[in-house]
C-alpha cells in the first residue's frame, strides 16, 4: 500500500514537472534568456549523468566525451535537415534524437573494446584520441560543411523536450545503477581483478556502460544542435569534454544527485561569468585542477539522495546500528 | 569423480620457473591442503586455476570441462569461489553489495529488463537481496549490512570475503591463507566455521595455509610445494615428518620456521 503510494508520487512528480515545463514558458513567465539557460542546464545534466556512469561509477577516466556528443549532434542534424521532410520535423524529433544516440552508442563500442585491455592513463589517452579523431573527421567532410559547420536545423529543442530527456536519462541510469549490472560496474571501479574472480563478466559490463553513456551523450548532442541551430566541429573539442569532467567531479563521482548539482552549478556559474569574455573558458580547467587536488570526490562524493534510490534496494534494512567506527 | 583435475601444469614469470609439473586431483567433498614455504608458488597455483594467468603448459579440468584457456569470470561462474591472501573486498561498497556482487553470474535478467525495471527483474533482485541478507546473518555480519567494507574489523572482512564467495553456491572453494593474521582463539573459531560451511554448502575445499594446526585439523590430504615443484603428497601427519618437507621448511640455515 505504502509502496503503491510512493510509486504514484514518483510518477506524478515526473508528470507534474513535464506539465510545468510546458506551461511555464508558454505563459510568458519565463523570459527567453532564462529558458535558454534552463535548457543548457538540462543538456548539461544529461551529459554529466552519462559521463558519470563511466568515470564515477565504473572508475575509468574518459576525457573525450564530446566526441560522442558530436556524433549525436551531427547525425540528428543531418536527419532533420536532409532526410526528414521539414513539415514532419517536430513529430519525428524524438526519433531523430534516438538516431543520433544510437550512432553515438556505436562509437561507444569503439572505445569499449580498448578498455578491455587498458585502464587509467592509457584509456584516457585512447578517449582523448577518439575525441580528436571525431573532430578532425568532421572538419574534413565537406559534405557536412567541414570546418565551417552545419546549419539549417529548425529550433526543435524546447524546455519540455529537455525536461523529458533529463527524466528519461535519470530513470534509465538509476535503473541501471541499482541492478546486478550496476553493482558489477561498481566492482570494476573498486577492484577489476577481484570482480572477474568472483564471476563478474567485466567485458560485457564495460560494453553496457560505454553504450549507455555514449547513447545519452548523443541525445544531448542532438538537443544541443537543435537549440543552437548551428554546429561546428570546434563546439566538440577537448574543452567541451573538460567542461563535462568539471561537472562530474564538482557534483560528485558515483552520484546521480551529484551530477544534477554539478551540472546546474557549473552552467549557471559560467552564465554569471559572461562579462569575463574569453577568460571564462579558463574557469573550467582551473576548477578541474583545484577539485582534483582538494575535493576529488566532489560535493556528493559517492553518496546519493534518498529519493533517487529505489526503496526496495536494501531489502528492508534502512537503519544501521553501530556502523562507522 | 574428480571435480578438479590439474595435469602437469607449468608456468614461468620471465626466467623464473614459478610452477613446474604440478598435478593434483581433487574429488568432490574432499578438503585438500596446499602448503609450502614462502614463495613456493601456492598463490600462483590458485591464480592458474582461476584464470588470472594462463599456464605455459599443462591442462586444467573442472566439473568435466577443459577450462585451461577460459577467462576468469567464466571459470568462477561454472562453480568456483575464492578468497585472497591479501583481502580484496570492494572497499567502498557496503557489505551487502559486496555479497550481492558475488551473485552476479546467478542473475539472468537482461539489459532491457534492467532499464525498464520489469516485474521479473524486481523478483530476481528481491530474491538475491534476501539471500545476501541470509548469508550476512549466517556469518554474523548483519549489523554491518550497509557499512562500507573498509570500515569492518579485520576478522569480519575475512568472513565477508568468504560470504561473498559462497553466495553463488560454488562447488569448489579456494581459500588462500584464511587464518593469516589471526590469533589462536580466532583460528579455533575459523576451523569450526569451515567445518560447518563444508556441511551446509556441500563444499569441496582447496586450502593454502601456513598454520600447521589448521591444516592438521581440517585436511585429509596435503600437497607440499617448494620452488614450484611438488615435493610431497600424502597425509598431513606424514608431511610433518618427511625429510624433504622438513628441509624445505628448515632451509639451509636450520632456523625452524613456523610450519
Ligand atoms: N605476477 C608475478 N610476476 C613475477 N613473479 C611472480 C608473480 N607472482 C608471483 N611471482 C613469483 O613467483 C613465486 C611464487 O609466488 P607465490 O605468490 O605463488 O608464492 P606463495 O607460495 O603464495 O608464497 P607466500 O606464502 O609468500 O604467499 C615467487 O618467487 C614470486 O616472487
Ligand atoms: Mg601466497
Amino acid at each position: 500500500m505504502l509502496r503503491r503510494r510512493s510509486q504514484l508520487l514518483a510518477w506524478g512528480g515526473c508528470l507534474g514537472l513535464l506539465v510545468l515545463a510546458w506551461i511555464l514558458p508558454a505563459s510568458g513567465l519565463l523570459n527567453p534568456y532564462v529558458q535558454q539557460v534552463l535548457m543548457y542546464v538540462g543538456i548539461n545534466i544529461i551529459l554529466t549523468l552519462s559521463l558519470n556512469l563511466v568515470n564515477g561509477y565504473m572508475g575509468e577516466f574518459s576525457v573525450g566525451h564530446a566526441g560522442f556528443m558530436a556524433i549525436g549532434a551531427y547525425i540528428a542534424s543531418i536527419l532533420t535537415v536532409a532526410v526528414c521532410p521539414r513539415f514532419w520535423g517536430p513529430w519525428l524529433f524524438p526519433f531523430v534524437l534516438i538516431g543520433g544516440g544510437l550512432g553515438a552508442a556505436l562509437a561507444g563500442l569503439v572505445v569499449a573494446f580498448p578498455s578491455f585491455r587498458t585502464r587509467g592513463d592509457y584509456l584516457a589517452i585512447v578517449t582523448l584520441a577518439f575525441n580528436m579523431i571525431v573532430k578532425s573527421l568532421l572538419e574534413n567532410i565537406e559534405l557536412i560543411g567541414g570546418p565551417r559547420g552545419y546549419l539549417g536545423m529548425a529550433r526543435l529543442t524546447n524546455v519540455p523536450w529537455v525536461v523529458f530527456w533529463v527524466l528519461i536519462t535519470l530513470i534509465a541510469l538509476r535503473n541501471f545503477v541499482y541492478s546486478n549490472a550496476g553493482r558489477g560496474v561498481l566492482a570494476i571501479r573498486e577492484d577489476e581483478l577481484a570482480a572477474n574472480l568472483i564471476g563478474v563478466n567485466t567485458r560485457r559490463l564495460k560494453i553496457y556502460a560505454f553504450l549507455i553513456s555514449a547513447f545519452f551523450a548523443g541525445i544531448a548532442g542532438g538537443l544541443y544542435a537543435h537549440l543552437l541551430q548551428f554546429i561546428n566541429p570546434r563546439s566538440f573539442s577537448i574543452l567541451k569534454s573538460t567542461d563535462m569532467l568539471v561537472m562530474v567531479y564538482l557534483g560528485g563521482i558515483g552520484s546521480l544527485a551529484g551530477s544534477i548539482l554539478g551540472a546546474t552549478i557549473f552552467t549557471v556559474l559560467l552564465e554569471l561569468l559572461r562579462p569575463l569574455g574569453v577568460w571564462r573558458w579558463v574557469v573550467g580547467p582551473l576548477m578541474l585542477v583545484l577539485l582534483m587536488i582538494f575535493q576529488p570526490t566532489g560535493i556528493m562524493g559517492l553518496r546519493e539522495a534518498k529519493i533517487l534510490q529505489p526503496r526496495e534496494e536494501f531489502g528492508g534494512v534502512t537503519r544501521n546500528p553501530g556502523t562507522m567506527p | 569423480m574428480a571435480l578438479l583435475e590439474i595435469q602437469e601444469l607449468c608456468h614461468n614469470f620471465g626466467g623464473l620457473k614459478a610452477i613446474s609439473d604440478f598435478s593434483l586431483t581433487v574429488t568432490a567433498g574432499e578438503l585438500v591442503g596446499l602448503i609450502g614455504p614462502n614463495g613456493a608458488g601456492k598463490t600462483t597455483v590458485f591464480n592458474l586455476i582461476t584464470g588470472v594467468y594462463h599456464p605455459d603448459g599443462g591442462h586444467l579440468y573442472f566439473a568435466g570441462q577443459d577450462i585451461t584457456t577460459w577467462p576468469s569470470y567464466r571459470i568462477m561462474a561454472r562453480g568456483m569461489g575464492r578468497t585472497f591472501q591479501n583481502i580484496r573486498l570492494f572497499k567502498d561498497l557496503s557489505a551487502l553489495d559486496n555479497v550481492r556482487v558475488g551473485a552476479f553470474a546467478q542473475c539472468s535478467y537482461s539489459l532491457r529488463q534492467t532499464l525498464f525495471r520489469t516485474p521479473g527483474f524486481k523478483r530476481q533482485e528481491a530474491q538475491m537481496t534476501d539471500r545476501a541478507h541470509q548469508l550476512l546473518a549466517r556469518f554474523k555480519l548483519s549489523r554491518y549490512a550497509l557499512t562500507p567494507a573498509r570500515h569492518l574489523p579485520y576478522g569480519e572482512q575475512r568472513r565477508l570475503e568468504i560470504a561473498r564467495a559462497l553466495i553463488s553456491n560454488p562447488k569448489l572453494l579456494l581459500l588462500d591463507e584464511p587464518a593469516a593474521g589471526m590469533n589462536q582463539a580466532e583460528i579455533g573459531v575459523l576451523i569450526t566455521l569451515l567445518r560447518e560451511l563444508r556441511q551446509e554448502f556441500d563444499l569441496t575445499i582447496l586450502l593454502i595455509e601456513h598454520h600447521m594446526g589448521v591444516v592438521m585439523d581440517l585436511c585429509q590430504r596435503v600437497q607440499v610445494l617448494d620452488f614450484g615443484e611438488t615435493i610431497f603428497t600424502g597425509s598431513p601427519l606424514e608431511a610433518q615428518h618427511h625429510p624433504a618437507v622438513l628441509e624445505a621448511y628448515l632451509g639451509k640455515d636450520g632456523e625452524p620456521d613456523e610450519i
